[in-house]
């Protein structure tokens, strides 16, 4: 008999019944937020059911949180649906005896910041939220996917999810990466590769020995963009950076507990003779800084680049959705990719928001500054922390003091413009080089132009006003 | 759940690949903690201009496609955000059936939940109804119980589906009553994991 991927063992272990060829799966974690929940509790009163495993439960306020003035709660928020929508979440989360981190509290963030900064997320863990971004918490080995409000209250209420077991999917990236390049650049390349509907069914298990080389936090932003990629989640076998990321975290166990996890979560990996449905290999080598042209996560090029023509594609869809996206991004064929002009820089989101992502960001500004060079005088540049603890370790580290010297504004924890719930968004035709995950029509703000990057090239461009090579600046 | 047997329903075409969620309900129309009242918002972008005027050139704004039923669309509908708000503003507007060759996987399960039945066909044949539905005024006929769709020229094309959702959607059926018929072995879950991994209790 085969061996089993790291899938299928957590998938195996989490089994607690089948009915009608579809799987009931447990569900160890859940995790939920303000703008996902509301009908999924007003569907539980409807039919009068409770939440089996509150203790299970986590919850924070993100989406539409604005990025100043939270020491005020909810009386930050100025937009009245957003502020009824928080207000909701927070009776919910009293009715039925959940933890939450409101508003303000330190511990509060993007969720998916949040939950392994808890030790929350643990690997050989099922964990889902109303949230397509789940997919990070792949990084620890656990199986993490976004789910929709039905669904949620279906987990609310029973704790397990009805499935049906996923494709196995390999992505082994091999070898050392060029000075400047990481998990942004990685799964930017992947997703160019395999198209964003090419993980469609799958889980992909991230493997090789650049993705062992990638720190937790770079982990993490490489199975954040699983999705972009159209897989249903992203997996990277636990190791010793993962232990060690988690030891000592509020919600790891302690003591012998912690012995009697750890030799758990070290039985979660995928077999030596384990069968994968597909499996590609990148040679990391060859990965240059990358950022998207277009509007869907595959229009990728790198750095030093061309934007893409129409006559690059293969068939008259994909030649219209070229025109297309040329036309709504403002950009000509053929023109390098680093001539177009930014207008706004966005450092964070679930994505990169974490502390090593505002080191590689703060290295690059503070270099720049150290040859004289600010942001460029017509851009507006944000730093958004993924939460109020990644803050207060920034600003523990000076970090904020170097993107405020430099010309930055340095902001409060939430998602803020990666989805432009809160007021922070671009205005149309404004050019934004951004950390975030999706650079579709109208996603930073109706109009805006979103151009997808890694931390430290979204430094460089920021210094630069255009999009910029970060090798130029290290 | 409304249960879907079979449609008999005005066809819209909307020829674009990767149609995103953000596209089919932007992030302004997410604040409500209702599922209802979302049809406002469908395809905001495409729709209307930055005023709020339609956009009399879009299909949906057309009087030909005036309550249409079925929608069939490009590769990939419904990537991105997991949002079921997504479904619940094509259900609001009026839209009980999506034809597409492919759907992500997120927008694919939100649409059993609600009973609106998306519908994978084969390039050639969604091609051929995008054809077929120019002009508009033409109605195709979905039937779940038969998994055909009749193109409005007659043209007969059969697609696959799950069994079990298939039964789901024909009856309206609710999931979480469904589980619940195996609480036991819910219950015998837990029991066996508090042991084996006491770590998760009481957290």
């Amino acid at each position: 008999m085969a061996g089993k991927t790291l899938y299928d063992k957590i998938w195996d272990a989490h089994v607690v019944d089948t009915q009608d060829g579809e799987a009931i799966l447990y569900i160890d974690l859940h995790l939920i937020h303000e703008v996902t929940t509301p009908q999924a509790f007003a569907g539980l009163r409807a039919n009068r059911r409770a939440v089996r495993r509150p203790d299970r439960t986590l919850a924070v306020a993100d989406h539409n949180v604005p990025t100043e003035g939270q020491a005020l709660g909810v009386d930050a928020v100025a937009d009245e649906e957003a502020r009824l929508q928080l207000q909701t979440l927070a009776k919910n989360v009293k009715d039925y005896g959940i933890e939450f981190f409101p508003m303000g509290d330190v511990r509060n963030g993007i969720v998916h910041v949040v939950g392994p900064e808890q030790g929350r997320t643990q690997p050989g863990m099922t964990i889902v939220c109303g949230d397509s971004h789940t997919s990070t918490h792949g990084a620890f080995g656990a199986l993490a996917h976004g789910i929709g409000t039905s669904e949620v209250e279906h987990v609310l209420a029973t704790q397990t999810l009805r499935q049906k077991k996923a494709k196995n999917f390999r992505v082994r990236i091999e070898g050392e990466p060029a000075p400047g390049v990481g998990a942004k650049d990685f799964a930017l390349a992947v997703i160019g590769e395999i198209g964003t509907a090419g993980g469609t069914g799958s889980v992909i298990e991230f493997a090789g020995s650049a993705v062992r080389g990638l720190s937790m936090e770079g982990r993490m932003t490489l199975c954040n963009l699983t999705i972009e990629g159209g897989a249903k989640a992203g997996l990277v076998a636990p190791d010793e950076k993962t232990f060690d990321y988690l030891m000592g975290r509020p919600a790891t166990p302690k003591g012998g507990a912690w012995e009697m996890a750890l030799a758990y979560w070290k039985t979660f990996f995928s077999d030596d003779d384990a069968v994968f449905d597909r499996e590609i290999v990148l040679d990391a080598a060859s990965i240059a800084p990358t950022v998207t042209w277009g509007t869907s996560p595959e229009d990728v090029v790198a750095v030093t680049g061309k934007v893409p023509g129409p006559d690059t594609a293969s068939t008259p869809d994909k030649r219209a959705s070229i025109t297309r996206s040329l036309e709504y991004m403002g950009l000509e064929a053929g023109q390098p990719i680093t001539d177009a002009k930014i207008d706004v820089v966005f450092i964070g989101s679930c994505t990169n928001s974490r502390i090593e992502d505002l080191r590689s960001a703060a290295e690059i500004v503070q270099t720049a500054f150290l040859n004289g060079l600010l942001v460029a005088p017509h851009v507006r540049a944000m730093v958004v922390p993924g939460s109020g603890l990644v803050s207060a370790q920034a600003e523990a580290e000076g970090l904020d003091a170097i993107f405020k010297a430099a010309g930055f504004e340095w902001r409060e924890p939430g998602c803020s413009m990666c989805l432009a719930m809160n007021p922070d968004k671009l205005e149309p035709g404004q050019r934004c080089a951004s950390t975030s995950n999706r650079n579709f029509e109208g996603r930073q703000g109706r109009g805006g132009r979103t151009h997808l990057m890694s931390p430290a090239m979204a430094a460089a461009a920021a210094i630069a006003g255009h999009i910029a090579d970060v090798r130029d600046y290290l | 759940m409304d249960a879907f047997t079979r449609l008999d329903a005005k066809v819209v075409p909307l020829p674009l690949a990767n149609i995103d969620t953000d596209q089919i309900i932007p992030k302004q129309f997410l604040k409500t903690v209702d599922r209802s009242g979302l049809a406002e918002g469908l395809f905001y972008d495409l729709r209307f201009d930055e005023q709020g005027r339609p956009k009399p050139d879009f299909v949906l704004n057309q009087p030909a496609y005036k309550n249409a039923g079925v929608l069939v669309t490009g590769d990939n509908f419904g990537c991105g955000s997991s949002r079921e708000h997504a479904p619940w503003a094509l259900i609001d507007f009026g839209i009980r059936s999506v034809i597409s060759t492919s759907f992500a996987d997120i927008f694919y399960n939100n649409c059993f939940q609600n009973g609106l039945l998306p519908v994978v066909l084969k390039a050639h044949e969604v091609q051929q109804l995008m054809d077929e539905a120019r002009g508009g005024n033409h109605v195709v006929s979905v039937d779940l119980e038969a998994q055909t769709v009749t193109s409005p020229s007659g043209a007969v094309f059969t697609f696959e589906i799950d069994p079990q959702r298939k039964i789901k959607m024909l009856n309206g059926l609710d999931a979480i009553g469904e589980t619940l018929q195996a609480e036991k072995s819910i219950d015998t879950y837990e029991m066996k994991r508090a042991l084996s991994q006491p770590w998760l209790e009481g957290a």
